[in-house]
């Protein structure tokens, strides 16, 4: 149901799923995602979709992006609106009502939908285990509305609710570690992909979407909007994010199990990656240089930590 | 076409005309859709540059179909065949990510004709510097 992609030639044979003319801006990275996707599923499959950038790009009266059923429903509501389906699904084949191939339900929100508002409502359906995928799309910010922090915001980054000047160096806070409090559900699969690595993103995407319950993606998203970089750069900005390892790629099965699906034969520093966006430009005066620091410190021990957790596979 | 106020609560938009599982199937340009379906509108009119591509230069590696936010490049039979420019914004991923040199796709103002844009197509490069905004230090002006 879900292609192994494993040349890009053949992959571009595939019927597009998902329709220019969407309103996201320039270079956004939720289109490359939502492209890899959907463009390598060939069966029947019904999406759910929390508000943010890219629910409100796709479904603008009188138009919609969508070649295959979407559901377009409230902030907090992605998960939960799928769940549903995915019930109404089995409860009809149980009636005999229906009797065709059952579809592969999947929902997206940002960053914003699944770190903060709607966190409650994926962790319900995690432990109902639902047979559905969630995609997270984490640009690090409420970006439709903003740029606002999110709880997935790192720290030091600039954004309109934590703005850099004379009294701050941006937010304070940490970025809350989502993909391991939602493998800590123990659910079968939990994930961390990147649009720039396609291959790897496949494999995590069929393994999640062929998986029998509940499985949760996080998927790095750049935002040339609010990370402020030109808009030509979203692969190059991804791919600095995986080589210095501030967005590590590995996956969890049942929520032990860890393993590191990519590691970079140059890890670069941290400050490469914050260095190419404006919303860190304030990092690098003189006063906020130790935020620099603290951010690869954190970067190193979390890398540490993943490794320990590979070895020890728990 | 109903307006928004007068549309029903849980109203559907169809994007084909025949049978949806069908149409999908099928490429693009040889779909029915709806006037509901995006595919119909365009955004050409958000752009400054384009990107222009080059297939001579081409390896039709498909690094540009796969990271183009707006499915805008036009490949068939296995080979890139240009781009799609009602629906290109002209954001720059493809020619940033392109990794032939001279690039098969490079940036060029919206009003250049393709001819112009081809004959001014650089040579080769020496020594060229694949990832060169990438700076030691400080933030660089991206
Ligand atoms: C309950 C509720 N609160 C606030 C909003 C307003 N709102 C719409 S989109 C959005 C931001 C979405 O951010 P995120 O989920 O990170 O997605 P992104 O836009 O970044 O892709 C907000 C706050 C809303 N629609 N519903
Ligand atoms: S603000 Fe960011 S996430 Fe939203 S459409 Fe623009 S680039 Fe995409
Ligand atoms: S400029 Fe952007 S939108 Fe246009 S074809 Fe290239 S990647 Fe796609
Ligand atoms: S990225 Fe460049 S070489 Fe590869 S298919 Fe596109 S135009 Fe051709």
């Amino acid at each position: 149901m879900v292609k192994e992609v494993k040349t890009l030639k053949s992959f571009s044979q595939s019927a597009e799923k998902f329709e220019g003319s969407h309103l996201l801006c320039p270079g956004c990275g939720h289109g490359i995602i939502v492209r890899e996707v959907l463009n390598a599923v060939d069966g029947p499959i019904v999406l759910g979709n929390s508000t943010g950038c890219l629910e409100v790009c796709s479904a603008v009266y009188p138009h919609t992006s969508w070649d295959v059923p979407w559901i377009h429903i409230g902030f907090e509501n992605g998960s939960t609106a799928i769940s549903g389906v995915e019930s109404m699904y089995k409860a009809l084949e149980r009636k005999g009502k229906y009797k065709g191939q059952r579809p592969k339900f999947v929902a997206f929100g940002g960053d914003g939908a699944s770190y903060d508002i709607g966190f409650q409502f994926i962790s319900g359906c995690l432990e109902r285990g639902h047979d559905m995928t969630y995609i997270c799309l984490d640009n690090e910010n409420y970006a439709n509305t903003g740029g606002q922090r999110s709880g997935s915001t790192p720290m030091g980054a600039s954004t309109s609710t934590t703005p850099a000047g004379k009294v701050s160096f941006g937010k304070k806070e940490r970025k809350k570690d989502l993909p391991l409090i939602m493998a800590a559900h123990g659910i079968p699969y939990t994930a961390q992909i990147a649009p720039n690595k396609w291959k790897d993103m496949n494999k995590k995407i069929k393994t999640a979407l062929d998986t029998e319950g509940p499985c949760f993606i996080n998927a790095l998203s750049p935002c040339p909007t609010e990370w402020k970089y030109h808009s030509s750069l979203a692969i190059e900005m991804t791919d600095l994010a995986v080589d210095c390892l501030i967005f590590p790629l590995f996956e969890i099965f049942h929520g032990q199990e860890l393993k590191i699906t990519y590691r970079p034969r140059n890890v670069l520093p941290v400050r490469d990656y914050l260095g190419v966006q404006k919303r860190f430009a304030h990092l690098f005066k003189k006063e906020n240089e130790h935020i620099i620091e603290a951010l690869q410190k954190d970067v190193d021990a979390r890398w540490e930590y993943l490794q320990r957790r590979e070895e020890a596979k728990v | 076409m109903k307006n928004w106020q007068e549309f029903e609560a849980g109203a559907v938009l169809f994007p084909f005309e025949k049978q949806g599982q069908e149409e999908l199937g099928k490429h693009n340009n040889e779909r029915t859709y709806t006037t509901n379906s995006s595919f119909t509108a365009s955004v050409a009119n958000w752009r400054v540059e384009k990107p222009v591509h080059n297939k001579e230069v081409c390896i039709n590696c498909f690094n540009c179909w796969v990271y183009c936010p707006d499915a805008s490049i036009l490949s068939r039979e296995g080979k890139m065949s240009g781009i799609d420019y009602e629906h290109c914004k002209g954001c720059g991923v493809c020619v940033d990510v392109c990794p032939t040199n001279p690039k098969s796709l490079l940036m060029f103002d919206n009003l250049e004709s393709e001819q112009e844009a081809l004959a001014k197509w650089p040579q080769k490069a020496e020594g060229l510097k694949k990832k060169s905004y990438r700076t030691e230090g400080g933030y660089n002006g991206f």
